[in-house]
């Protein structure tokens, strides 16, 4: 299981970020990946480390290049946490709204 | 729903904001006395919190106990460290489940917005063993994996 700490670290960067927006939309080298970026490969492949280490990303070898791609279980586990959390808020919110209907009137608490 | 935005700040925090039709005096009171506070802090249909204790001064304790009513259940402590009338909330609080969770530290506050109030909390990031237990205590429940997508923080 990844932890959320690392991958939340390793979320904290745009450049890191980009790189994910970019591999959303399909595999991709260390070369490919460089280029939009106008960073060196070296740099590159330091984020990707750290992508790779928060277990966003994976990369498979294919000869000298290896193509990174997004982790299906790194991505999904921030989903998840992040998809419960908004849940349990809004409908925690939602009730609040109506508590705070039901105090407006009142001066002071009245039991119902 | 845009009423509410949840997002991650650095590499550390969890932003939540909401905007309550009602003005910060009642969204600080709403968030520090217990009666108030058991009737919606309650997280996934069915649950309730029987037990809602809050210290409201410094050192205080917070103790919230929540049950689903089929032998299902959890608590959580905390402690008041800052409070602000009726601006501003600091405390730290921990899941048992039962282990406790690591501490989590919330600053809540609380802005005039129009005839309304402004809320921002920033939580402290949960590791990857509080997220576990969080799940495994079938909070879950309801969620529609799909509400908020990945794309959407990147």
């Amino acid at each position: 299981m990844p932890n959320l700490d690392s991958t939340f670290s390793a979320l904290s960067d745009p450049t890191r970020r980009a790189i994910l927006a970019r591999l959303a939309r399909g595999e991709a080298t260390v070369m490919e990946l460089a280029q939009p970026f106008e960073m060196t490969q070296p740099a590159i492949s330091r984020h990707l480390k750290v992508l790779e280490g928060a277990g966003l990303i994976v990369r498979r070898v294919e000869g000298t290049k290896h193509p990174c791609r997004l982790a299906k279980d790194g991505i999904e586990a921030i989903d998840e946490w992040l998809a419960m959390m908004r849940d349990a808020l809004t409908r925690n919110y939602d009730r609040l709204d109506e508590v705070l209907a039901d105090m407006k009137p009142k001066k002071r608490m009245k039991k119902r | 729903m845009s009423k509410m935005t949840l997002k991650t700040e650095g590499d550390r925090y969890v932003v939540v904001t909401r905007r309550f039709a009602a003005p910060p005096e009642a969204v600080y009171r709403a968030h520090t006395e217990p009666e108030l506070v058991q009737k919606w802090m309650l997280g996934p249909e069915g649950w309730t919190m029987p037990v809602c204790i809050i210290e409201a001064r410094p050192g205080g304790k917070i103790r919230y106990e929540w049950t689903n009513g089929k032998g299902g259940g959890f608590s959580l402590t905390g402690e008041c460290l800052e409070l602000e009338p009726y601006s501003r909330l600091v405390h730290v609080e921990r899941m048992h489940l039962p282990d406790p969770t690591p501490d989590n530290h919330i600053e809540t506050r609380f802005e005039p917005d129009g005839a309304g109030t402004l809320m921002t909390m920033r939580m402290t990031l949960p590791n990857a063993e509080t997220r576990a237990a969080m799940l495994a205590t079938g909070m879950e429940h309801g969620m529609e994996a799909s509400y908020v997508r990945l794309e959407g923080l990147i």
